[in-house]
């Protein structure tokens, strides 16, 4: 019998907890909620400190509340497939076509370009520095067998790299010179340099993170090193609880004079030259290296 | 060596300089944290008091899988909590993913087996006689209850401060349902992640320094008080 009361004590408790927890969801977060934009980009947006000027200038402006959920380009793409983000800062332009082909996405707007660099270790075991070709650096690295650190995550850096793969003919595979870390930009850098190894990575990552990292840029330039960003709005027909007006909002903003300006001069200050290439209303075509 | 060294002097100019950001990040930390682990107290103490003190069928099994529990993986409660909180998935309606509630949610999930393993043990490893005692002097079974509760209480508060530690510590969970968003969401195991990423080691180290040196006031309190008289 009394044990039963006890029982039920512990009912009252666990109700009570469950509704403190609920009435603080209600009540803080319904307000927010309204006004959330979530915006899935990649990493390398984030790591170089670039979302960090360009986002408080967005809602101040607009009063939107930006939740910028950081992770590759790929993962981002399939947030935004499943209407689980707004707004998406990609980089993986083949990607991107299939995801608007399949009508995931409202409009796709050239924001900026940098390029990707092929970094090594100073010593250059596989004789690449200075290669013109991204696809021929890389034969080189298949065939001396030296060691290259891959991202692994179909992120855009991943599937660049993937992409001079193609156009080197090598199977990469089961290869035991290939190796993958299946992490962000910056802590593939690190496991590169500290392994001293070779990887593709983008400029705007490494010139953040150079300072200590003893790896050399040893091959750009080439055209197939292009990388480009584009910003793209989720389709609100097949996703109704996507904040259409909130994305869009973010979407005009970033190919606004404003934030073009920002992108233009970002960090020249600390690294010397830009990070970045404001690109709005350009074309794809008419980009260059 | 050098790095290190830097990220020691950093932290202190950090915390000294009441650095408005840090200073919110650890303010922040510390509220989700401690509101999962009070939330845990609650239902984990009493789930673990009912078992340790009732016999029925299936005990043996219950148990195990609290046990299990206190194990549970971060990561695999932050994938669970994502999936389920998502727009489009089975508790979308509350719209709560990348909020503080969410992180909450999954840090009491994941201290709640905790604090129930502990208080299971520590309640159980009263001596049996006690409870025939009590009962023997006319207290009612709540009363029972509180009784042994309070001759638990150096253990039980282990279970706390094991809840607590759980969550303050845990990363896997809290970048996967908070987002890490600035201002917003970004607690102390996060930032250390995003700055590694980001190559500012010394800022990483800083913000460890901050989190070890936390934990470790919280838990002094709490070992005070644990430790204020002798058990006997």
């Amino acid at each position: 019998m009394k044990c039963k009361r006890i029982l039920f004590l512990t009912g009252i408790v666990l109700a009570a907890a469950a509704l403190a927890v609920a009435a603080g969801f209600t009540t803080a977060e319904a307000a927010k909620a309204q006004k959330a934009v979530i915006l899935a980009t990649t990493t390398s947006t984030q790591d170089s400190g670039l979302l960090d000027v360009l986002i408080p200038m967005f809602e101040k402006k607009t009063g939107y509340f930006v939740k910028t959920i950081a992770v590759g380009s790929g993962q981002a793409m399939a947030m935004g497939a499943k209407g689980e983000a707004d707004v998406l800062l990609v980089h993986s332009p083949a990607a991107e076509k299939k995801f608007m082909a399949d009508g995931n996405g409202v409009e796709r707007r050239l924001i900026m370009h940098n390029d990707f660099i092929i970094v090594g270790p100073p010593n250059d075991p596989a004789k690449i520095k200075g290669v013109k070709k991204a696809a021929e650096a890389f034969k080189k690295i298949a065939s001396s067998g030296s060691i290259f650190m891959s991202r692994g995550d179909k992120s855009g850096t991943h599937a660049k790299e993937m992409d001079i793969w193609k156009a080197a003919a090598v199977k990469v595979e089961g290869e035991k010179w290939y190796q993958q870390t299946g992490l962000g930009m910056g802590q593939t850098l690190a496991v590169a340099a500290e392994k001293k190894t070779y990887t593709l990575a983008d400029r705007g990552t490494y010139l953040a993170l150079k300072k200590g990292l003893g790896l050399d840029i040893l091959v750009e330039g080439d055209g197939i090193l292009l990388n480009i960003y584009h910003v793209i709005e989720v389709n609100p027909k097949k996703w109704p609880k996507a904040n259409f007006a909130g994305g869009k909002a973010f979407a005009d903003f970033m190919v606004s004079k404003e934030a073009q300006a920002v992108i233009k001069t970002f960090g020249v200050d600390k690294y010397g030259s830009p990070l970045f290439f404001p690109d709005a209303g350009k074309k794809v075509e008419d980009l260059g290296l | 060596m050098d790095i290190i060294l830097d990220g020691i002097r950093q932290a202190f100019i950090l915390l000294f300089s009441l650095d408005p950001e840090v200073i919110g990040i650890t303010w922040f930390s510390l509220k989700v944290s401690g509101t999962a682990t009070f939330i845990s107290l609650f239902i984990g103490m009493s789930i673990g008091t009912v078992v340790a003190l009732t016999q029925f069928p299936g005990r043996h099994l219950v148990v195990s899988l609290i046990n299990t529990g206190m194990a549970l993986p971060p990561v695999v409660v932050g994938l669970f909590v994502t999936i389920f909180l998502w727009r489009n998935g089975p508790l979308g309606f509350l719209e709560i993913l990348y909020t503080p509630a969410a992180m909450i949610l999954a840090q009491a999930i994941i201290a709640t087996p905790i604090v129930m393993g502990i208080s299971l043990a520590s309640m159980q490893q009263l001596p049996r006689k006690l409870r025939l005692q009590i009962l023997a002097l006319g207290a009612t079974r709540l009363q029972m209850v509180w009784i042994l509760i309070r001759e638990a209480r150096l253990p039980l508060l282990a279970a706390v401060m094991a809840g607590f530690g759980g969550v303050i510590s845990e990363v896997g969970a809290s970048i996967m349902v908070g987002g890490n968003i600035k201002g917003y969401t970004r607690v102390l195991t996060t930032a250390t992640v995003m700055e590694t990423s980001r190559g500012n080691f010394d800022i990483a180290i800083a913000l460890s320094i901050i989190l070890l040196l936390f934990a470790y006031l919280i838990n002094l309190v709490l070992t005070y008080i644990q430790q204020r008289e002798r058990p006997r």
